[in-house]
């Protein structure tokens, strides 16, 4: 099983500004002085050397993850800002030979569906597009973002063959060479995490989920939720401060509850996502070496990885 | 988790020993809540003495944001204190510094809440 990262920011994209690439710029190059760059393997090592926050970014796509298990068909978590670019690899890799496409939907809030008008499989006869999701407003939310005066260009438009598959929590279903379980979370007007088992891995889609650690058998229920997965990607967009005091009730956790909850749990990698729009790299990368010492401070067993996702992002399982 | 108080003029102090997680963390609530009831303005001054516990998870900081909101609102002073490096390094990262006014000591914080708790105190 392998996850790629196709957009991780949370709420809304975000780009990285003109200035804010000079800087980044303008540092490598005062890095370089003294260095050997007079050959392209020298700048490639050299670039190599330089943190993803300053010879990259962690990216500004809203959320959408792809879970490969080598079938023939495509998993998706949620159709974010992200989608766009997972879209244009399929075609490049298959042109319009058909494709099944199964994708698995957190919640229908803006930032998690605004991809699919996007989605250029979605334009393509003989395409399947199942969106699997737990709400009962599944098809309406897709059909109404694209409704004038919102969208030009209408969802009967849209030619590949779409459909929507209702799951409930709690039950596991065999899909794409998978079993899915979805589970509630707490979110404005609910959300849904998915685990995925396939071929002894396992990995856990948990975004827009809210722990406000009042209620224990709310937690001990995602440790068995979470239990020995591979990687948990994992709605890490707060400060544990910020979480339970001002943005209390915006449905959203932290790193620190994250790790807990991980290392409660036997899970090998936790992987923050949803990252906080506010951010730029620096930011989420101080959040990531936080994160780590918090990990290994507070560890009584195995080492958990701790992972900062980024668009591009693959994680091998 | 254990639980002493003691009381230096007006400021009470608590002292939690041991560790602050999901097992002990509905004591320390219960432990703490006559000290807070009384934290307000013109009232008491709450000193959280950390110095001896070892580790605080969510659950623990949770109560501690709890109190932090109802003495606020009270108008009262809650401060902390003593905290080891590696509860230190945990409200670091959870970004706790920013809800709680810390000082390295005991008799550090009791100078900044009251000249009179401060002449009263006698370190152990």
């Amino acid at each position: 099983m392998r996850i790629r990262f196709w957009g991780t920011r949370g709420s809304i994209p975000v780009a990285l500004t003109a200035a804010q690439v000079r800087a980044k710029i303008a540092a490598a190059l005062r890095g370089a002085r003294g260095k050997p760059l007079a050959t392209d393997a020298d700048i490639d090592a050299y670039l190599d050397s330089l943190a993803l926050q300053d010879a990259g970014t962690y990216g500004g796509h809203s959320s959408c993850v792809e879970v490969e298990t080598g079938g023939p068909e495509y998993v998706i978590c949620d159709l974010g800002s992200g989608v766009r670019a997972f879209g244009q690899a399929a075609l490049a890799r298959h042109g319009a030979v058909p494709q099944t496409y199964h994708v698995f939907m957190s919640h229908l809030h803006w930032d998690h569906i605004m991809g699919l008008p996007f989605f250029g499989p979605a334009y393509i006869p003989g395409n399947r597009i199942v969106i699997h999701g737990c709400h009962a407003q599944l098809r309406e939310a897709f059909l109404r973002q694209q409704a004038a005066p919102s969208f030009p260009v209408d969802f009967s438009e849209l030619r590949a063959q779409i459909e929507f598959v209702t799951l409930t929590p709690g039950q596991s279903y065999p899909i794409a060479g998978m079993q899915v379980t979805p589970k509630l979370q707490l979110h404005a007007g609910d959300s849904y995490g998915y685990r995925f088992e396939s071929q002894g891995k396992v990995a856990v889609y948990t975004t827009d989920s809210e722990h406000t650690l009042e209620d224990l058998s709310a937690t001990a229920a995602f440790v068995e939720f979470f239990r020995a997965a591979d990687v948990v990607v994992f709605d890490a967009m707060y400060s544990l401060a910020d979480a339970i005091s001002v943005k209390a009730d915006w449905g959203h956790s932290s790193n620190i509850v994250g790790v807990e909850l991980c290392q409660l749990a036997g899970v090998k990698r936790f992987c923050m996502f949803h990252h906080e729009p506010a951010f730029d790299d620096a930011d989420i990368a101080r959040v990531l070496a936080d994160t780590r010492r918090f990990e290994e401070i507070t560890r009584s067993g195995a080492p958990l990885e701790v992972l900062a996702a980024y668009d591009g992002l693959v994680i091998e399982l | 988790m254990e639980f002493a108080s003691r009381r230096y003029a007006e400021v009470a102090v608590a002292s939690p020993i041991g560790r602050i997680d999901h097992a002990s963390a509905d004591a320390f609530r219960l432990a703490l809540e006559p000290m807070l009831a009384a934290c307000k303005a013109g009232g008491d001054c709450v000193l959280l003495d950390f110095s001896q516990v070892e580790y605080i998870s969510s659950v623990g900081l949770r109560v501690l944001m709890l109190a932090a909101k109802q003495v606020r609102a009270q108008q009262g002073s809650i401060v902390i204190a003593a905290m080891q490096p590696v509860v230190k390094e945990i409200f670091d990262i959870s970004r706790f510094s920013f809800v709680f006014e810390a000082h390295a000591s005991i008799a550090d914080a009791l100078a900044k809440l009251s000249p009179a708790a401060l002449a009263a105190y006698q370190p152990d």
